[in-house]
Protein backbone atom coordinates (compact mmCIF):
# COMPACT_ATOMS: atom_id res chain seq x y z
CA UNK A 1 0.00 0.00 0.00
CA UNK A 2 1.18 3.34 -0.74
CA UNK A 3 1.70 6.18 1.40
CA UNK A 4 0.24 9.47 0.32
CA UNK A 5 0.75 12.97 1.56
CA UNK A 6 -0.95 13.93 4.70
CA UNK A 7 -3.94 15.90 3.24
CA UNK A 8 -4.70 18.20 6.05
CA UNK A 9 -8.05 18.42 4.69
CA UNK A 10 -8.89 14.91 5.05
CA UNK A 11 -7.82 14.86 9.05
CA UNK A 12 -10.45 17.32 10.14
CA UNK A 13 -12.97 14.68 9.58
CA UNK A 14 -13.81 13.37 13.03
CA UNK A 15 -12.11 9.63 13.70
CA UNK A 16 -15.28 8.11 15.27
CA UNK A 17 -18.78 9.91 14.85
CA UNK A 18 -21.49 7.01 14.63
CA UNK A 19 -20.47 4.16 12.51
CA UNK A 20 -20.15 4.52 8.67
CA UNK A 21 -21.70 2.65 5.87
CA UNK A 22 -19.60 0.07 5.38
CA UNK A 23 -17.85 -0.22 2.30
CA UNK A 24 -19.83 -0.40 -1.30
CA UNK A 25 -19.84 -3.66 -3.41
CA UNK A 26 -18.12 -2.03 -6.38
CA UNK A 27 -15.83 -0.82 -3.94
CA UNK A 28 -15.32 -3.89 -2.22
CA UNK A 29 -15.00 -5.74 -5.71
CA UNK A 30 -12.13 -3.19 -6.88
CA UNK A 31 -10.89 -3.96 -3.25
CA UNK A 32 -10.31 -7.38 -3.87
CA UNK A 33 -8.98 -7.44 -7.28
CA UNK A 34 -6.48 -4.98 -5.77
CA UNK A 35 -5.72 -7.45 -2.87
CA UNK A 36 -5.42 -10.32 -5.28
CA UNK A 37 -2.94 -7.82 -7.32
CA UNK A 38 -0.70 -7.15 -4.78
CA UNK A 39 -0.96 -10.54 -3.15
CA UNK A 40 0.57 -11.97 -6.51
CA UNK A 41 3.41 -9.22 -6.32
CA UNK A 42 3.67 -9.97 -2.74
CA UNK A 43 4.27 -13.59 -3.44
CA UNK A 44 6.97 -13.27 -6.07
CA UNK A 45 8.64 -10.57 -3.87
CA UNK A 46 9.24 -13.17 -1.25
CA UNK A 47 10.30 -15.93 -3.55
CA UNK A 48 12.75 -13.10 -4.66
CA UNK A 49 13.96 -12.44 -1.68
CA UNK A 50 14.57 -15.83 -0.94
CA UNK A 51 16.73 -16.81 -3.86
CA UNK A 52 17.95 -20.34 -2.93
CA UNK A 53 15.31 -22.07 -0.84
CA UNK A 54 12.88 -21.12 -3.72
CA UNK A 55 15.15 -22.11 -6.48
CA UNK A 56 15.70 -25.61 -4.13
CA UNK A 57 11.79 -25.81 -4.37
CA UNK A 58 11.58 -25.17 -7.50
CA UNK A 59 13.76 -27.74 -8.77
CA UNK A 60 12.64 -30.52 -6.85
CA UNK A 61 8.91 -29.27 -8.21
CA UNK A 62 10.42 -28.94 -12.24
CA UNK A 63 12.55 -32.38 -11.89
CA UNK A 64 8.80 -33.93 -10.28
CA UNK A 65 7.22 -32.80 -13.68
CA UNK A 66 10.14 -33.49 -15.70
CA UNK A 67 10.23 -36.87 -15.27
CA UNK A 68 6.73 -37.98 -16.20
CA UNK A 69 7.51 -35.37 -18.82
CA UNK A 70 10.14 -36.90 -20.79
CA UNK A 71 9.00 -40.45 -20.36
CA UNK A 72 5.68 -39.09 -22.69
CA UNK A 73 8.18 -37.70 -25.25
CA UNK A 74 9.76 -41.18 -24.80
CA UNK A 75 6.51 -42.84 -25.99
CA UNK A 76 5.50 -40.40 -28.59
CA UNK A 77 8.59 -41.06 -30.17
CA UNK A 78 8.21 -44.95 -29.75
CA UNK A 79 4.87 -44.77 -31.47
CA UNK A 80 6.16 -43.11 -34.26
CA UNK A 81 8.24 -45.90 -34.78
CA UNK A 82 4.62 -47.93 -34.14
CA UNK A 83 3.16 -45.78 -36.70
CA UNK A 84 4.15 -48.04 -40.15
CA UNK A 85 2.04 -50.86 -38.18
CA UNK A 86 0.29 -51.62 -41.19
CA UNK A 87 3.54 -52.60 -43.22
CA UNK A 88 4.65 -54.50 -40.51
CA UNK A 89 1.38 -56.54 -39.91
CA UNK A 90 1.48 -58.81 -43.14
CA UNK A 91 2.21 -62.70 -43.98
CA UNK A 92 4.91 -63.39 -46.53
CA UNK A 93 4.37 -65.88 -48.88
CA UNK A 94 7.41 -67.14 -50.91
CA UNK A 95 6.06 -68.77 -53.69
CA UNK A 96 7.56 -72.02 -55.83
CA UNK A 97 9.63 -71.11 -59.08
CA UNK A 98 7.25 -73.22 -60.96
CA UNK A 99 4.32 -71.40 -60.03
CA UNK A 100 3.65 -68.65 -63.30
CA UNK A 101 2.24 -65.46 -62.85
CA UNK A 102 -1.08 -65.94 -63.95
CA UNK A 103 -1.85 -68.83 -61.32
CA UNK A 104 -0.41 -66.47 -59.21
CA UNK A 105 -3.02 -63.80 -59.62
CA UNK A 106 -5.62 -66.76 -59.55
CA UNK A 107 -4.50 -67.62 -56.32
CA UNK A 108 -4.26 -63.67 -55.37
CA UNK A 109 -7.64 -63.60 -56.23
CA UNK A 110 -8.51 -66.76 -54.16
CA UNK A 111 -7.16 -65.51 -51.08
CA UNK A 112 -8.79 -62.54 -51.51
CA UNK A 113 -12.54 -63.87 -51.47
CA UNK A 114 -10.93 -65.21 -47.64
CA UNK A 115 -12.62 -62.92 -45.00
CA UNK A 116 -8.94 -62.89 -42.78
CA UNK A 117 -7.37 -61.75 -45.65
CA UNK A 118 -7.65 -57.74 -46.12
CA UNK A 119 -5.12 -57.50 -49.03
CA UNK A 120 -3.18 -59.18 -51.15
CA UNK A 121 -0.36 -57.99 -53.61
CA UNK A 122 2.20 -59.89 -55.71
CA UNK A 123 5.20 -58.48 -56.15
CA UNK A 124 7.26 -61.10 -59.42
CA UNK A 125 10.42 -62.19 -58.73
CA UNK A 126 11.57 -59.53 -61.88
CA UNK A 127 10.01 -56.80 -59.87
CA UNK A 128 11.54 -58.22 -56.53
CA UNK A 129 14.95 -58.08 -58.08
CA UNK A 130 14.90 -54.78 -59.42
CA UNK A 131 13.70 -53.25 -55.73
CA UNK A 132 16.19 -55.56 -54.45
CA UNK A 133 19.09 -53.99 -56.67
CA UNK A 134 17.37 -50.66 -56.13
CA UNK A 135 17.31 -50.49 -52.59
CA UNK A 136 21.07 -52.81 -51.20
CA UNK A 137 23.36 -51.39 -53.50
CA UNK A 138 24.55 -54.72 -54.63
CA UNK A 139 23.11 -53.89 -58.08
CA UNK A 140 26.82 -55.05 -59.74
CA UNK A 141 26.31 -58.22 -57.79
CA UNK A 142 23.32 -59.23 -58.89
CA UNK A 143 23.81 -58.56 -62.41
CA UNK A 144 27.27 -60.99 -61.90
CA UNK A 145 24.79 -63.82 -61.20
CA UNK A 146 23.24 -64.01 -64.27
CA UNK A 147 19.99 -65.72 -63.55
CA UNK A 148 17.15 -64.20 -60.40
CA UNK A 149 17.47 -65.76 -57.26
CA UNK A 150 14.42 -64.29 -55.92
CA UNK A 151 11.32 -65.79 -55.97
CA UNK A 152 7.99 -64.64 -56.44
CA UNK A 153 6.26 -63.04 -53.73
CA UNK A 154 2.74 -62.74 -52.32
CA UNK A 155 2.02 -60.23 -49.49
CA UNK A 156 -0.74 -60.44 -47.53
CA UNK A 157 -1.91 -58.25 -44.92
CA UNK A 158 -4.29 -59.76 -42.76
CA UNK A 159 -7.27 -58.27 -41.12
CA UNK A 160 -6.68 -59.08 -37.61
CA UNK A 161 -4.03 -57.74 -34.99
CA UNK A 162 -4.74 -60.50 -32.86
CA UNK A 163 -1.45 -63.18 -32.79
CA UNK A 164 -3.47 -66.28 -32.44
CA UNK A 165 -5.68 -65.64 -35.28
CA UNK A 166 -2.89 -63.91 -37.58
CA UNK A 167 -0.54 -67.64 -36.67
CA UNK A 168 -3.70 -70.16 -37.74
CA UNK A 169 -4.25 -68.13 -41.12
CA UNK A 170 -0.25 -68.24 -41.33
CA UNK A 171 -0.79 -72.41 -41.02
CA UNK A 172 -4.09 -72.39 -43.79
CA UNK A 173 -1.34 -70.34 -46.05
CA UNK A 174 1.49 -72.48 -45.21
CA UNK A 175 -0.43 -75.29 -46.51
CA UNK A 176 -1.11 -74.57 -49.85
CA UNK A 177 0.64 -76.01 -52.34
CA UNK A 178 2.14 -72.77 -54.39
CA UNK A 179 3.76 -71.58 -51.39
CA UNK A 180 7.42 -72.91 -50.36
CA UNK A 181 7.43 -70.84 -47.23
CA UNK A 182 5.07 -68.14 -45.53
CA UNK A 183 6.53 -65.82 -43.16
CA UNK A 184 4.25 -63.90 -40.24
CA UNK A 185 6.12 -60.56 -39.16
CA UNK A 186 3.88 -59.96 -36.08
CA UNK A 187 6.10 -60.68 -33.30
CA UNK A 188 8.09 -57.88 -33.70
CA UNK A 189 4.75 -55.54 -33.69
CA UNK A 190 3.20 -57.15 -30.72
CA UNK A 191 6.96 -56.32 -28.81
CA UNK A 192 6.91 -52.75 -29.56
CA UNK A 193 2.78 -52.83 -28.89
CA UNK A 194 3.79 -54.62 -25.28
CA UNK A 195 6.14 -52.37 -24.95
CA UNK A 196 4.41 -49.09 -25.66
CA UNK A 197 1.70 -50.35 -23.24
CA UNK A 198 4.22 -50.73 -20.65
CA UNK A 199 5.72 -47.08 -20.76
CA UNK A 200 2.05 -46.01 -21.05
CA UNK A 201 1.10 -47.21 -17.52
CA UNK A 202 4.43 -46.32 -16.29
CA UNK A 203 3.95 -42.79 -17.16
CA UNK A 204 0.26 -43.07 -15.52
CA UNK A 205 1.70 -43.98 -12.60
CA UNK A 206 4.48 -41.50 -12.11
CA UNK A 207 2.15 -38.67 -12.87
CA UNK A 208 0.29 -39.90 -9.91
CA UNK A 209 3.51 -40.32 -7.69
CA UNK A 210 5.04 -37.61 -8.70
CA UNK A 211 1.83 -35.31 -8.86
CA UNK A 212 1.79 -36.34 -4.91
CA UNK A 213 4.76 -35.65 -4.63
CA UNK A 214 4.84 -32.11 -5.63
CA UNK A 215 1.38 -31.35 -3.47
CA UNK A 216 3.39 -32.36 -0.91
CA UNK A 217 6.74 -30.47 -2.01
CA UNK A 218 4.62 -27.70 -2.12
CA UNK A 219 2.39 -28.19 0.91
CA UNK A 220 5.49 -27.96 3.10
CA UNK A 221 6.96 -25.27 1.64
CA UNK A 222 3.75 -23.21 2.48
CA UNK A 223 3.78 -24.58 5.99
CA UNK A 224 6.73 -22.86 6.79
CA UNK A 225 5.59 -20.19 5.00
CA UNK A 226 2.59 -19.79 7.48
CA UNK A 227 4.21 -20.93 10.45
CA UNK A 228 6.80 -17.90 9.61
CA UNK A 229 3.67 -15.62 9.77
CA UNK A 230 1.72 -16.95 12.14
CA UNK A 231 1.63 -13.38 14.26
CA UNK A 232 0.20 -11.34 10.52
CA UNK A 233 -2.58 -14.09 10.46
CA UNK A 234 -3.65 -14.25 13.70
CA UNK A 235 -4.22 -10.59 13.84
CA UNK A 236 -5.75 -10.50 10.35
CA UNK A 237 -8.28 -13.35 11.69
CA UNK A 238 -8.90 -10.84 14.87
CA UNK A 239 -9.46 -8.01 12.41
CA UNK A 240 -12.14 -9.98 11.10
CA UNK A 241 -10.55 -11.69 7.42
CA UNK A 242 -11.88 -14.18 6.52
CA UNK A 243 -10.42 -17.41 5.60
CA UNK A 244 -9.74 -16.48 1.80
CA UNK A 245 -8.08 -13.50 2.68
CA UNK A 246 -5.64 -15.30 4.88
CA UNK A 247 -5.34 -18.25 2.45
CA UNK A 248 -5.03 -15.74 -0.91
CA UNK A 249 -1.29 -14.80 -0.35
CA UNK A 250 -0.18 -18.30 0.46
CA UNK A 251 -2.27 -19.69 -2.19
CA UNK A 252 -0.98 -17.36 -4.85
CA UNK A 253 3.00 -18.41 -3.48
CA UNK A 254 1.99 -22.12 -4.18
CA UNK A 255 0.95 -21.03 -7.93
CA UNK A 256 4.31 -19.21 -8.54
CA UNK A 257 5.85 -22.09 -7.13
CA UNK A 258 4.17 -24.62 -9.22
CA UNK A 259 4.11 -21.80 -12.25
CA UNK A 260 7.80 -22.26 -11.99
CA UNK A 261 8.02 -25.30 -11.21
CA UNK A 262 6.98 -26.30 -14.64
CA UNK A 263 8.49 -23.54 -16.79
CA UNK A 264 11.69 -25.39 -15.26
CA UNK A 265 10.30 -29.08 -16.15
CA UNK A 266 9.74 -27.48 -19.59
CA UNK A 267 13.02 -25.78 -20.25
CA UNK A 268 14.81 -28.51 -19.13
CA UNK A 269 12.82 -31.37 -21.65
CA UNK A 270 13.89 -28.94 -24.61
CA UNK A 271 17.37 -28.60 -23.47
CA UNK A 272 17.59 -32.64 -23.08
CA UNK A 273 15.36 -33.10 -26.76
CA UNK A 274 18.15 -30.89 -28.07
CA UNK A 275 21.26 -32.99 -26.34
CA UNK A 276 20.12 -36.05 -27.54
CA UNK A 277 18.76 -35.00 -31.27
CA UNK A 278 21.47 -34.64 -33.09
CA UNK A 279 23.27 -38.17 -31.78
CA UNK A 280 19.86 -40.15 -31.73
CA UNK A 281 19.40 -39.05 -35.85
CA UNK A 282 22.40 -39.96 -36.94
CA UNK A 283 22.50 -43.60 -34.97
CA UNK A 284 18.59 -44.38 -36.49
CA UNK A 285 20.50 -43.09 -39.81
CA UNK A 286 22.95 -45.84 -39.68
CA UNK A 287 20.15 -48.16 -38.93
CA UNK A 288 18.01 -46.87 -42.47
CA UNK A 289 15.58 -45.77 -40.26
CA UNK A 290 13.69 -42.65 -41.56
CA UNK A 291 12.18 -41.84 -37.83
CA UNK A 292 12.85 -38.54 -36.91
CA UNK A 293 13.09 -37.62 -32.99
CA UNK A 294 9.67 -36.15 -32.34
CA UNK A 295 10.03 -32.73 -30.32
CA UNK A 296 7.54 -31.06 -27.92
CA UNK A 297 5.37 -29.14 -29.05
CA UNK A 298 3.46 -26.10 -27.63
CA UNK A 299 1.27 -29.15 -25.70
CA UNK A 300 3.72 -30.15 -23.29
CA UNK A 301 4.20 -26.19 -22.18
CA UNK A 302 0.61 -25.71 -21.83
CA UNK A 303 0.19 -28.79 -19.61
CA UNK A 304 3.78 -28.87 -18.09
CA UNK A 305 2.71 -24.79 -16.64
CA UNK A 306 -0.64 -25.23 -16.04
CA UNK A 307 -0.14 -28.82 -14.21
CA UNK A 308 2.30 -27.14 -12.12
CA UNK A 309 0.90 -24.25 -11.45
CA UNK A 310 -2.32 -26.17 -10.65
CA UNK A 311 -0.92 -28.73 -8.07
CA UNK A 312 1.02 -26.04 -6.51
CA UNK A 313 -2.01 -24.03 -5.51
CA UNK A 314 -3.34 -27.45 -4.81
CA UNK A 315 -0.73 -28.16 -2.31
CA UNK A 316 -0.90 -24.83 -0.87
CA UNK A 317 -4.96 -24.82 -0.40
CA UNK A 318 -4.29 -28.25 1.57
CA UNK A 319 -1.72 -26.76 3.54
CA UNK A 320 -4.03 -23.35 4.75
CA UNK A 321 -6.74 -24.95 5.10
CA UNK A 322 -5.37 -27.23 7.46
CA UNK A 323 -4.00 -24.47 8.99
CA UNK A 324 -7.02 -22.60 9.29
CA UNK A 325 -8.53 -25.77 10.77
CA UNK A 326 -6.68 -26.26 13.46
CA UNK A 327 -6.85 -22.42 14.84
CA UNK A 328 -10.46 -22.47 14.77
CA UNK A 329 -11.88 -21.31 18.17
CA UNK A 330 -13.57 -24.39 19.74
CA UNK B 1 -25.09 -4.29 24.31
CA UNK B 2 -22.77 -7.39 25.41
CA UNK B 3 -24.84 -9.54 27.56
CA UNK B 4 -23.38 -12.78 29.26
CA UNK B 5 -25.97 -15.56 30.40
CA UNK B 6 -24.56 -18.37 32.85
CA UNK B 7 -21.45 -18.91 30.99
CA UNK B 8 -18.70 -20.95 31.62
CA UNK B 9 -15.85 -21.79 29.47
CA UNK B 10 -13.80 -24.96 30.75
CA UNK B 11 -10.54 -25.55 28.67
CA UNK B 12 -9.61 -28.98 27.47
CA UNK B 13 -7.49 -30.84 30.80
CA UNK B 14 -10.03 -29.04 32.90
CA UNK B 15 -9.21 -25.67 33.57
CA UNK B 16 -12.44 -23.80 34.52
CA UNK B 17 -11.90 -20.43 33.65
CA UNK B 18 -15.21 -18.94 33.74
CA UNK B 19 -18.19 -20.11 35.72
CA UNK B 20 -21.79 -19.40 35.49
CA UNK B 21 -20.90 -15.17 34.70
CA UNK B 22 -23.83 -12.76 33.69
CA UNK B 23 -23.98 -9.21 33.41
CA UNK B 24 -24.93 -7.03 30.70
CA UNK B 25 -23.46 -4.02 29.25
CA UNK B 26 -25.44 -1.42 27.75
CA UNK B 27 -25.02 0.60 24.66
CA UNK B 28 -22.39 3.33 24.91
CA UNK B 29 -21.37 2.30 28.38
CA UNK B 30 -17.56 2.12 29.67
CA UNK B 31 -16.44 -0.81 31.95
CA UNK B 32 -13.89 -2.12 33.68
CA UNK B 33 -12.77 -5.94 34.14
CA UNK B 34 -10.60 -6.15 36.65
CA UNK B 35 -9.67 -9.27 38.90
CA UNK B 36 -5.77 -11.07 39.03
CA UNK B 37 -4.08 -12.70 36.34
CA UNK B 38 -5.77 -16.04 35.60
CA UNK B 39 -8.88 -14.75 37.03
CA UNK B 40 -10.56 -15.23 33.74
CA UNK B 41 -10.77 -11.67 32.75
CA UNK B 42 -8.82 -12.85 29.37
CA UNK B 43 -11.34 -15.53 28.44
CA UNK B 44 -14.03 -13.66 29.22
CA UNK B 45 -12.71 -11.39 26.02
CA UNK B 46 -11.69 -14.08 23.79
CA UNK B 47 -15.33 -15.56 23.85
CA UNK B 48 -16.25 -12.13 23.24
CA UNK B 49 -14.20 -11.99 20.01
CA UNK B 50 -14.91 -16.21 19.49
CA UNK B 51 -11.60 -16.35 19.81
CA UNK B 52 -12.78 -19.00 22.13
CA UNK B 53 -16.12 -20.93 22.70
CA UNK B 54 -18.41 -20.84 25.73
CA UNK B 55 -19.21 -24.65 27.09
CA UNK B 56 -22.18 -23.63 28.65
CA UNK B 57 -24.72 -20.34 28.71
CA UNK B 58 -25.00 -17.41 26.26
CA UNK B 59 -23.35 -14.76 25.11
CA UNK B 60 -25.46 -12.07 22.88
CA UNK B 61 -23.55 -9.08 21.53
CA UNK B 62 -26.19 -6.53 19.66
CA UNK B 63 -28.61 -9.13 19.71
CA UNK B 64 -27.11 -11.85 17.95
CA UNK B 65 -26.38 -14.86 19.70
CA UNK B 66 -22.55 -16.07 19.37
CA UNK B 67 -23.83 -19.80 20.02
CA UNK B 68 -25.53 -19.29 17.00
CA UNK B 69 -23.79 -17.20 15.23
CA UNK B 70 -22.52 -19.55 11.40
CA UNK B 71 -19.16 -19.82 10.82
CA UNK B 72 -18.81 -17.76 7.49
CA UNK B 73 -20.55 -14.77 9.80
CA UNK B 74 -17.50 -14.77 12.46
CA UNK B 75 -15.36 -12.52 10.48
CA UNK B 76 -18.13 -10.01 9.50
CA UNK B 77 -19.12 -10.38 13.29
CA UNK B 78 -15.13 -9.34 14.09
CA UNK B 79 -15.06 -6.42 12.45
CA UNK B 80 -17.80 -4.46 14.12
CA UNK B 81 -15.51 -4.61 17.11
CA UNK B 82 -12.08 -3.14 18.02
CA UNK B 83 -9.65 -4.74 20.18
CA UNK B 84 -6.68 -3.61 21.87
CA UNK B 85 -4.07 -5.96 23.23
CA UNK B 86 -1.45 -5.56 25.68
CA UNK B 87 1.20 -6.62 23.33
CA UNK B 88 -0.66 -4.47 20.82
CA UNK B 89 -0.34 -7.49 18.16
CA UNK B 90 1.67 -5.19 15.36
CA UNK B 91 3.16 -6.10 12.30
CA UNK B 92 6.75 -5.49 11.71
CA UNK B 93 6.63 -5.84 8.40
CA UNK B 94 4.90 -3.28 7.61
CA UNK B 95 4.72 0.36 8.08
CA UNK B 96 2.16 1.95 10.57
CA UNK B 97 0.10 3.41 8.00
CA UNK B 98 -0.35 -0.04 6.63
CA UNK B 99 -0.73 -1.34 10.26
CA UNK B 100 -3.60 0.84 10.45
CA UNK B 101 -4.87 0.07 7.06
CA UNK B 102 -5.32 -3.45 7.50
CA UNK B 103 -8.73 -3.67 8.93
CA UNK B 104 -10.20 -1.30 6.21
CA UNK B 105 -8.12 -3.29 3.22
CA UNK B 106 -9.93 -6.44 4.60
CA UNK B 107 -13.64 -4.40 4.78
CA UNK B 108 -12.46 -3.69 1.05
CA UNK B 109 -12.48 0.09 1.29
CA UNK B 110 -10.81 2.32 -1.61
CA UNK B 111 -7.53 3.37 -1.11
CA UNK B 112 -8.58 6.73 -0.82
CA UNK B 113 -11.39 6.02 1.53
CA UNK B 114 -8.77 4.30 3.50
CA UNK B 115 -5.89 7.29 3.83
CA UNK B 116 -8.55 9.31 5.02
CA UNK B 117 -9.90 7.20 7.53
CA UNK B 118 -6.26 6.30 8.72
CA UNK B 119 -5.09 9.50 9.00
CA UNK B 120 -8.07 10.45 11.16
CA UNK B 121 -7.54 7.53 13.62
CA UNK B 122 -3.64 8.28 13.81
CA UNK B 123 -5.06 12.28 14.06
CA UNK B 124 -7.16 11.16 16.94
CA UNK B 125 -4.26 9.31 18.77
CA UNK B 126 -1.98 11.89 17.93
CA UNK B 127 0.51 10.32 15.97
CA UNK B 128 0.39 11.48 12.45
CA UNK B 129 3.26 12.63 11.51
CA UNK B 130 4.43 8.70 12.05
CA UNK B 131 2.82 6.61 9.48
CA UNK B 132 5.53 6.04 7.47
CA UNK B 133 7.36 4.46 10.58
CA UNK B 134 7.76 0.97 11.40
CA UNK B 135 6.21 0.80 14.56
CA UNK B 136 9.12 -1.03 15.46
CA UNK B 137 11.20 2.16 15.93
CA UNK B 138 8.14 3.43 18.40
CA UNK B 139 8.27 3.55 21.89
CA UNK B 140 6.07 0.94 23.99
CA UNK B 141 3.70 3.96 24.35
CA UNK B 142 3.47 4.92 21.03
CA UNK B 143 3.03 1.41 20.08
CA UNK B 144 0.03 1.11 21.97
CA UNK B 145 -1.78 3.82 20.46
CA UNK B 146 -1.24 2.39 16.81
CA UNK B 147 -2.84 -1.06 18.10
CA UNK B 148 -5.89 1.71 19.40
CA UNK B 149 -5.67 3.21 16.20
CA UNK B 150 -6.12 0.07 14.34
CA UNK B 151 -9.20 -0.80 16.82
CA UNK B 152 -11.02 1.94 16.20
CA UNK B 153 -10.14 2.99 12.31
CA UNK B 154 -13.28 0.69 11.77
CA UNK B 155 -15.89 3.07 13.44
CA UNK B 156 -16.59 -0.34 15.47
CA UNK B 157 -19.50 -0.42 18.15
CA UNK B 158 -17.57 -1.92 21.00
CA UNK B 159 -13.90 -1.47 21.73
CA UNK B 160 -12.41 -4.53 23.96
CA UNK B 161 -9.17 -3.71 25.32
CA UNK B 162 -7.34 -6.58 27.24
CA UNK B 163 -4.18 -4.78 29.52
CA UNK B 164 -3.62 -2.13 27.23
CA UNK B 165 -1.43 -0.29 29.79
CA UNK B 166 0.19 -3.41 31.42
CA UNK B 167 3.60 -2.33 29.67
CA UNK B 168 3.36 1.43 30.42
CA UNK B 169 4.29 3.39 32.89
CA UNK B 170 1.70 5.43 34.96
CA UNK B 171 1.68 8.75 33.28
CA UNK B 172 1.60 6.91 29.79
CA UNK B 173 -1.14 4.62 31.04
CA UNK B 174 -3.76 7.71 32.24
CA UNK B 175 -3.07 9.06 28.47
CA UNK B 176 -4.00 5.63 27.06
CA UNK B 177 -7.12 5.61 29.71
CA UNK B 178 -8.03 9.10 28.69
CA UNK B 179 -8.11 7.99 24.85
CA UNK B 180 -10.37 5.70 25.53
CA UNK B 181 -12.90 8.01 27.67
CA UNK B 182 -12.85 9.74 24.55
CA UNK B 183 -14.18 7.42 22.61
CA UNK B 184 -16.47 6.04 25.20
CA UNK B 185 -17.90 9.73 24.65
CA UNK B 186 -18.73 9.66 20.88
CA UNK B 187 -20.83 6.43 21.62
CA UNK B 188 -18.59 3.60 21.53
CA UNK B 189 -19.84 0.37 24.39
CA UNK B 190 -16.17 -0.28 25.65
CA UNK B 191 -15.12 -3.17 28.02
CA UNK B 192 -11.37 -3.11 29.16
CA UNK B 193 -9.60 -5.64 31.36
CA UNK B 194 -7.01 -4.11 33.67
CA UNK B 195 -5.38 -5.42 36.98
CA UNK B 196 -3.99 -1.68 37.27
CA UNK B 197 -6.23 -0.89 40.62
CA UNK B 198 -4.76 2.32 41.67
CA UNK B 199 -5.32 3.66 37.74
CA UNK B 200 -9.19 2.19 37.55
CA UNK B 201 -10.64 3.26 40.82
CA UNK B 202 -9.72 6.88 40.11
CA UNK B 203 -11.33 6.91 36.68
CA UNK B 204 -14.75 6.48 38.19
CA UNK B 205 -16.44 3.72 35.69
CA UNK B 206 -18.55 0.62 36.16
CA UNK B 207 -16.16 -2.31 37.44
CA UNK B 208 -16.56 -5.99 37.03
CA UNK B 209 -14.16 -8.19 39.53
CA UNK B 210 -13.84 -11.92 38.18
CA UNK B 211 -12.25 -14.00 41.05
CA UNK B 212 -10.97 -17.67 40.04
CA UNK B 213 -13.85 -17.29 37.17
CA UNK B 214 -16.64 -16.73 39.26
CA UNK B 215 -17.76 -12.80 39.00
CA UNK B 216 -17.63 -11.54 42.69
CA UNK B 217 -18.70 -7.84 42.33
CA UNK B 218 -20.23 -5.31 39.89
CA UNK B 219 -19.84 -2.03 41.00
CA UNK B 220 -21.61 0.64 38.90
CA UNK B 221 -20.36 4.07 39.82
CA UNK B 222 -22.97 6.99 39.87
CA UNK B 223 -21.20 8.94 37.27
CA UNK B 224 -21.13 6.37 34.94
CA UNK B 225 -24.30 5.39 35.50
CA UNK B 226 -25.44 8.29 34.43
CA UNK B 227 -23.85 8.68 31.36
CA UNK B 228 -24.87 5.61 29.96
CA UNK B 229 -28.49 6.45 30.23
Amino acid sequence: MRTEPVKAKAVKDPALKARAAPASTASQLRSRLQHHREMAGDSLHRLWKAPLASLMTITVIGIALLLPALLSVVMLNVGGLGSGIDDINQITLYLHDEVTESRAAELSDDLLSNNDVRSVSYISADQALLEFRDQSGFGDVISALGSNPLPAVLVIRPSTLDAAEAEQLLQALQALPEVEFAQLDLLWLQRLQGLTGIIERAVAALIIILSVAVLFVVGNTIRMAIESRRAEILVVKLVGGSNSFVARPFLYTGFCYGLLGGLFAWLSLLSLLLLFAEPLNSLLDLYGSDFVLQGPGILPAVVLLSGGALLGWLGALLSVMQYLAAIEPR
Amino acid sequence: MIRFDDVSKRYPGGHDALKQVSFELNKGEMAFLTGRSGAGKSTLLKLIMIMEIANQGQILVNGKNLNRLPKRQIPLYRRRIGVVFQDHQLLFDRSVYENIALPLQIEGYSKHEAGRRVRAALDKVGLLKKEKLNPITLSGGEQQRIGIARAVVNRPQILLADEPTGNLDPELAAEIMLLFEQFNQIGVSMLIASHDLSLITRLKHRMLTLENGTLVSDTTHKASAERSL
